[in-house]
């Protein structure tokens, strides 16, 4: 397979995937080797310092996986800032999964809020991912000020719908300069092979695969859809037509009329 | 001495440093971010810096998270 390159680094795999809402450790940690996935997101949370938890890092093998903490739980841009900040001094690279979502019930990205941290995470070093809406003139604005990916979303986050945002994607993959990464919604196989199709250069799934009976399966199943998205892409899909044309010879038929 | 430390009120009988607390608490440092009064602290200088009354605390860690 061709490479994914993101802020000059290569990657055999064009399936991200997140850590969030596995059964137990070992189900993250099977869903992760069967994806073949080489980044995979984390989040930032305080500490329960009355009932300490075992960590989440001693599950994950860092020459393996590159580790992308994400901003989420920010409202707005300061918060997403200082969640960045928090994840580089914790001793990750500075890539930041950026994500701001003041709005609890569906999780959209705030584009506004997205842009001004997407600003200020720039100018201090990091490589920005920015989880944004699919709007392909906030894309054109992130590009400016210096982002490494656009990451709009499918559907709204862990709703296993799929490519809503179809028509927009397109727009912002027609356009984009940097890797497009479709996060976020994407439910089946199905759905990362569409977007890979339509010229998405990576996706990220969680959810997907993390509620299911079988993580591993699902992730394996992933990994397929993608690169079989991705070869469809590379090999050029046919045209699509109104009417039928035939496959087989118009000549020739047993019949005299 | 009381400390605000993730959110709750704690008390503590003797003065401390931040890699003392972090020990009390019985958390690894490596997997520990440190905030203290919206400063991040670097793990080298966990025991460079002691706690004063009235401190606010944010011991961040790594989760699961999409």
């Amino acid at each position: 397979m061709d490479k994914l390159i993101i802020a000059g680094r290569s990657f055999y795999s064009r399936l991200l995937v997140g850590t969030g809402k596995f059964a137990s450790n070992q189900a993250m940690v099977a869903a992760m080797e069967h994806s073949g996935s080489e980044i995979v997101t984390v989040a930032l949370r305080r500490v329960d310092i009355d009932n300490p938890a075992d960590s989440l890092l001693s599950h994950i093998d860092r020459k393996r996986y590159l580790l992308l903490p994400n901003t989420s739980g920010a409202r707005d841009a300061e918060e997403a800032v200082r969640l960045a900040r928090l994840a580089r001094a914790a001793g990750c690279e500075p890539w930041i999964k950026l994500e701001v979502t003041p709005d609890p019930y569906y999780l959209l990205p705030d584009p506004i809020e997205t842009l001004k941290a997407a600003k200020i995470l720039v100018k201090e070093g990091f490589t920005v991912l920015p989880y944004m809406p699919a709007d392909p003139v906030l894309a054109k604005h992130l590009e400016e000020v210096g982002v490494a990916t656009l990451m709009p979303l499918g559907a709204p986050i862990g709703s296993n719908r799929g490519v809503r945002m179809r028509d927009l994607i397109a727009i912002i993959i027609e356009q984009a300069t940097l890797p497009v990464v479709v996060d976020a919604g994407l439910g089946a196989p199905s759905h990362a092979a569409e977007a890979m199709e339509m010229g998405a250069d990576a996706v990220l799934v969680n959810t997907a695969l993390a509620d299911t009976p079988d993580p591993a399966g699902m992730a394996s199943a992933f990994r397929k859809g993608v690169e079989a998205g991705r070869q469809a892409y590379l090999a050029g899909l046919g045209p699509q037509r109104q009417k039928a044309e035939a496959s087989s010879p118009l000549t020739g038929f047993l019949r005299n009329n | 001495m009381h400390l605000c430390v993730n959110g709750k009120k704690k008390e503590f009988p003797q003065p401390l440093n931040v890699e003392q607390l972090l020990k009390h608490l019985e958390l690894k440092p490596k997997r520990v971010v440190v905030e203290l009064n919206r400063d991040i602290l670097t793990a080298d200088k966990h025991a460079d810096i002691q706690l004063q009354d009235g401190d606010i605390l944010e011991l961040i860690q790594f989760v699961g998270g999409g």
